[in-house]
């Protein structure tokens, strides 16, 4: 690359067109695929044109699988629009949802309850994703309070990288206490999971992600000249403190509601903005809408790749945090080699 | 119609006060250059000026209002700020850094698809004044030190403020450019807007400004035209016996280094 070429930024409309349709393909093609083989087109023209009494086997299968594509569309977006925005809030191209130490959190929480299944007197299940999103939003709030009252522009990354320690040096405890079996399960949990076989788990996903998604929105603006340098964007008239403070929020909630729900499921947070942020540029307004489409159809595709394997016969899945690493390192990697950020 | 600092007193938490009752209007139409030691509190008082910093006593005034009442993006509209050091940490285009200044001005949304007409012109308007028209589509880190300072001046002039106020924005740029970037400030003053400018070049404010303001310790201890200023006797305090006087003819002394 000569040094007089500048990023080829792409249309913005052709951008998030493109990429709407990309999501569109994965949600079409997402539910088509998986341990059962079933009749594609029949199966799509009865979910939308007969009554649930008459549906085929065919159309029940694709039903049961529609919660768990919906799930990883919604996912897989809000992790990608968290890395986008963390990457930019903290100044670091290598930062993820997961920097500030809110999936380390979510870990022990979930790890608590499966160790000790009688904290909580609800099923299993609830009781893991409750632990996991407590611990999460706590631990989001504490880096948040250290921060605001350490006097380093670093401190917040240093007091992310800190409970990251922490709370990580915790779950080896509880780990160490655990039993085998109970062992099984928390490494289970920590490879990431799309498990939904109701509307439940996507629809439970909704506030939250409401919620965060509106409060990023709102400072979207100011996020484009905090990415060009703070003291400028405060000359500018941002409210630097304030938005810094809205978005570490905004995405502290939104990583805890997801990774309560599906495991730590790694690479996506960092990859897709990176992908993305030579062709959107620097337009917040543009990359971050692009980044959820992008992100969600990733995570749909990754699901559907980690159903459909059959991994040295085994007929069992392949947790989808394991897939994403897999596909998304050479990925980046190949970023890394062409381009620069 | 000035922009006023009155018996301001201003400070960091941690550093103790540096500005001890500064008096200084920079009335629009003039162009003024502001000198002084490493540390003296220059880049203090430019911050306070621009409303960055909230003076520890006294008051800063826009056109007789107070600068405190203003909103960030009112006040942004009227002052653009350039800060001594600005680092952007991603790879974006000079249009695009410029178009984050031209924003303030309200031409362009962060919702905008493309970059509308107006944007695109004020873009390249503020460009052309800074010489930089044909860095447009270029990364900015691919600009060398004195190219990157003068794309960062377009960025500031594209909020099409009234009063500018620039923390040495000559530094790292060659003579060519220095001369340039220097006459550009006196031909903006000319149409009408305030100048205020950190510079550590004697010779070149006294070749452009139409006041140099010298600052001490906190203080400004001189105020006048580059011939009323630069002598011994205002200089010697602020620099010590490490520089010469230089005789010129038909202008004011050659300050240089000894």
């Amino acid at each position: 690359m000569s040094a007089a070429a500048a990023p080829a930024r792409v249309p913005a409309a052709a951008l998030l067109g493109g990429l709407a349709v990309f999501s569109a393909v994965a949600l079409l093609l997402g539910p088509l695929w998986g341990s059962e083989s079933i009749e594609k087109w029949t199966a799509w023209t009865e979910l939308l044109q007969l009554d649930r009494a008459d549906w085929s086997v065919h159309t029940r299968i694709l039903n049961l699988r529609l919660p768990r594509v919906a799930l990883a569309w919604l996912a897989g977006g809000t992790l990608a629009v968290c890395g986008a925005v963390l990457q930019t809030l903290l100044r670091n191209g290598l930062a993820t949802p997961y920097t500030l130490g809110v999936s380390s959190a979510a870990s022990f929480g979930a790890f608590l309850s499966i160790a000790w299944p009688g904290l909580l007197p609800l099923g299993a299940g609830l009781s893991l994703r409750l632990g996991a999103l407590v611990f999460a939003l706590a631990e989001a709030g504490l880096v948040l309070a250290v921060a605001r009252r350490a006097r380093r522009a670093d401190g917040l990354i240093l007091a992310g990288v800190v409970f990251n320690f922490l709370f990580g040096a915790a779950t080896m405890l509880v780990r160490y206490l655990a039993d085998p079996y109970e062992l099984a399960s928390m490494d289970r949990w920590l490879m990431g999971s799309l498990q939904a076989v109701t509307a439940g788990a996507p629809l439970a996903l909704l506030p939250w992600l409401g919620v965060g998604l509106l409060l990023i929105a709102w400072r979207t603006s100011a996020l484009d000249q905090l990415a060009f340098d703070e003291e400028l964007a405060a000359a500018r008239g941002v409210p630097v403190r304030a938005v810094r403070r809205d978005l570490l929020l905004a995405t502290g909630l939104l990583t805890a509601a997801v990774v309560a729900q599906c495991g730590p499921i790694g690479f996506l947070g960092l990859l897709v903005p990176h992908a993305l942020r030579p062709f959107a540029g620097l337009r917040h307004g543009i990359l971050l809408p692009a980044c959820f489409l992008a992100g969600g159809g990733f995570l749909v595709f990754a699901d559907l790749a980690a159903r459909s394997l059959e991994l040295l016969g085994r007929h069992s899945e392949v947790p989808v945090g394991i897939l994403t690493a897999l596909l998304g390192a050479p990925f980046f990697l190949l970023l890394l080699l062409r381009s620069r950020f | 119609m000035a922009l006023r600092a009155s018996r301001l007193e201003a400070g960091y938490p941690e550093g103790g006060k540096v500005l001890h009752g500064v008096d200084l209007d920079l009335p629009r139409g003039r162009f003024l250059c502001l000198l002084g030691p490493n540390g003296s509190g220059k880049s203090t008082l430019l911050r306070v000026l621009a409303g960055m910093l909230a003076p520890q006593a006294g008051a800063v005034h826009l056109d007789d209002a107070p600068l405190a009442g203003f909103g960030a993006r009112a006040r942004a509209q009227r002052i653009g700020f350039l800060p001594q050091e600005v680092r952007a940490s991603f790879s974006f285009r000079v249009d695009e850094a410029v178009a984050l200044g031209a924003r303030v001005a309200g031409h362009g949304a962060w919702h905008e698809t493309r970059p509308s007409a107006a944007t695109r012109q004020a873009v390249a308007h503020a460009l052309e004044q800074v010489e930089a028209g044909e860095l447009a589509a270029r990364a900015l880190e691919t600009l060398s030190g004195g190219e990157r300072r003068r794309v960062l001046v377009a960025s500031v002039l594209a909020q099409e403020p009234d009063y500018l106020l620039l923390d040495e924005p000559a530094a790292m740029l060659d003579l060519h450019h220095q001369a340039a970037l220097f006459g550009m400030l006196r031909r903006l003053a000319r149409s009408g807007l305030g100048v205020l400018c950190v510079t550590h070049d004697p010779n070149l404010a006294a070749a452009f400004a139409d006041e140099l303001v010298l600052m001490h310790r906190g203080r400004i201890t001189a105020r006048g035209t580059a011939a009323e200023v630069l002598d011994a006797a205002h200089l010697a305090p602020l620099f010590g016996v490490h520089f010469e006087l230089v005789p010129r003819a038909g202008g004011p002394p050659a300050v240089l280094p000894k």
